[in-house]
């Protein structure tokens, strides 16, 4: 099968600094890939270099192809238009906007919006419809940021760290929810809490560096604990060697 | 008593004078992180605009609803400069602060001196309606009723700028876009449609105040857009970026501090007691009393 995402070659420079130095991957028209690594190899500014939101004064080069377009050279809200889904780090909802106006915003040309998938899959936004963003906890918010971008029909879905400062019961509800995302939508995960890798990864790159270390079936690489923790520095249960 | 109504009708009309540059200024800013030092001269267009329809086109004039038309003209030049100017000045400079301020500054001095050179530099007679030159009493004091129509117009366009950001696609559009510009775009919106319509409601508004701040003078020059813009950059900076109900906020504030103090004290004591405040406010409260977000 086709891969739905291309990455070649990707290297990014920010600041003087070279951030990504040619990383290659691919990502699978079904299922989760999960692309991992420790803090600071460059997990965020691929997804934000596949987005065309690396800051301006960056340099990108390389290529990366999102089925015939070439996403380099196309705009991000083309992009988004579509189908490409964005759930960033720290969640970015806009804390002045209510929940409805959030998933209003959100709404894309051409695309009708699916408000009862999203309200199926989080019950709890329907009911704080009209509450501000800003007021609602760190798993609402982030329910809230995943609902948004499923409104639309996506093609790909790049998902940053969605777990990320969240009680361990909301971490469980939000990886339930991308279980169930992920069974219509390829999805590329950015993820630390490898207990949610293995549940819903079926590939699994490894960054280091800002260089792809290792790629192939998450399986075998959680499966693995010396490998594990060569590359992640945890142990495969995803706890701090 | 009759002295104090005076004082805050008269400070009132200053504020909204204040206001209408500093709507625009506020929400371009907010929006698109642009500080616009040309805004100046989309009220000098629009002043300009008013004053030029009022003696040539047909059916214009300084009366009644001659006036009316002569100042749709001048707002309407005004939002066509601003949106001109966001789209081949500042469109292609975004993010890049230092040319921006550079351009927009150069633009700025560029227009006064295309002012001065087409119609000179003393100020002429602006049209008035008949209206317009009189007094409203109230509470026993005479009040001219240019700043009564200023309060009225400020009012309507605060009514109507917070409207169309509660109601509109493009206003939910700017409000989000002040709290976080690049996420928006990534949620499939071009940004940059939002940009140019912000920039034409802002040169609307400064268009609408050149109107009616001729009406208030008496006159138009080419350096009154300059002058008030340093009031509206304060007034921004104390309403908080952003933030239109924050720039209303601010206005009054400055208008009716100015006015009382100049009254009260020496001339010119009033502009040094506005610029204490801008002081005290980044001291105190650094993002202004509304901080960067747009209430609607």
């Amino acid at each position: 099968m086709e891969p739905v995402l291309t990455v070649a070659d990707l290297s990014v420079r920010i600041a003087g600094l070279h951030i990504l130095q040619g990383v290659s991957f691919t990502v699978a028209p079904t299922g989760v890939t999960a692309l991992l690594g420790r803090n600071g190899v460059g997990k965020t500014t691929t997804l934000r270099a596949v987005m065309g939101l690396t800051p301006r004064g960056g340099e990108v080069s390389g290529a990366v192809r999102i089925g015939p377009r070439d996403a380099l050279l196309t705009p991000t809200h083309r992009l988004v238009r579509d189908g490409l889904g964005y759930v960033p780090e720290d969640r970015c909802v806009f804390a002045g906007l209510t929940v409805a106006e959030n998933l209003r915003l959100a709404e894309r040309r051409g695309s009708p919006p699916d408000y009862d998938r999203v309200f199926a899959l989080f019950p709890e936004l329907a009911r704080r419809a009209r509450q501000r963003a800003g007021t609602l906890s760190g798993g609402q918010q982030q329910m809230l940021a995943i609902g948004r971008v499923l409104l639309s029909g996506n093609r790909l879905l790049l998902v940053d760290e969605p777990t990320k400062g969240l009680a361990p019961k909301v971490v469980t509800e939000v990886a339930e929810a991308l279980a169930a995302v992920a069974e219509e939508v390829p999805v590329l995960l950015v993820e630390q809490n490898l207990a949610v890798v293995r549940r819903l990864a079926r590939d699994a790159v490894v960054l280091a560096a800002g260089r792809v270390a290792w790629s192939g079936a998450a399986d075998r690489l959680l499966g693995e604990p010396e490998l594990t923790r060569s590359l992640l520095g945890v142990g495969a249960a995803g706890v701090a060697a | 008593m009759s002295t104090l109504v005076l004082l805050t009708l008269t400070g009132l009309g200053l504020s909204a004078l204040y206001f209408l540059v500093a709507s625009g200024l506020s929400l371009v800013f907010g929006l698109a992180d642009v500080l616009n030092f040309a805004h100046g001269l989309f009220l000098s267009v629009g002043a300009y605009a008013t004053w030029w329809a009022a003696g040539h086109v047909p059916g214009a004039g300084d009366g009644g609803l001659g006036f009316v038309l002569a100042a749709a003209i001048g707002v309407l030049a005004g939002a066509a400069v601003a949106a001109l100017v966001e789209l081949v000045l500042i469109r292609p400079l975004y993010s890049r602060t230092i040319e921006q301020v550079l351009v927009t500054v150069g633009l700025s001095l560029a227009g006064v001196a295309l002012l001065h050179a087409t119609w000179g530099a003393d100020p002429r007679p602006f049209p008035r309606p008949e209206w317009a030159r009189g007094v409203t009493f109230v509470g026993g004091a005479s009040v001219p009723n240019s700043s009564l129509l200023l309060v009225v117009a400020a009012a309507l366009v605060l009514v109507a700028i917070l409207a169309f950001l509660r109601f509109t696609r493009v206003g939910l559009v700017i409000r989000a876009g002040v709290e976080d510009r690049e996420m928006v775009t990534a949620l499939g919106v071009d940004v940059r449609t939002a940009f140019t319509l912000v920039f034409a409601i802002g040169g609307a508004a400064a268009a609408l105040a050149g109107a009616l701040g001729g009406v208030y003078f008496g006159s138009v020059s080419p350096s009154q857009g300059g002058s008030l813009l340093i009031f509206a950059f304060i007034v921004v900076v104390i309403g908080g970026m952003g933030s239109v109900v924050g720039s209303a906020y601010a206005a009054v504030a400055v208008g009716l501090l100015q006015q009382f103090v100049n009254y009260y004290g020496t001339a010119g004591l009033g502009d040094i007691c506005v610029v204490a405040l801008l002081a005290v406010v980044l001291l105190v409260r650094p993002q202004g009393i509304a901080g960067r977000a747009v209430t609607a």
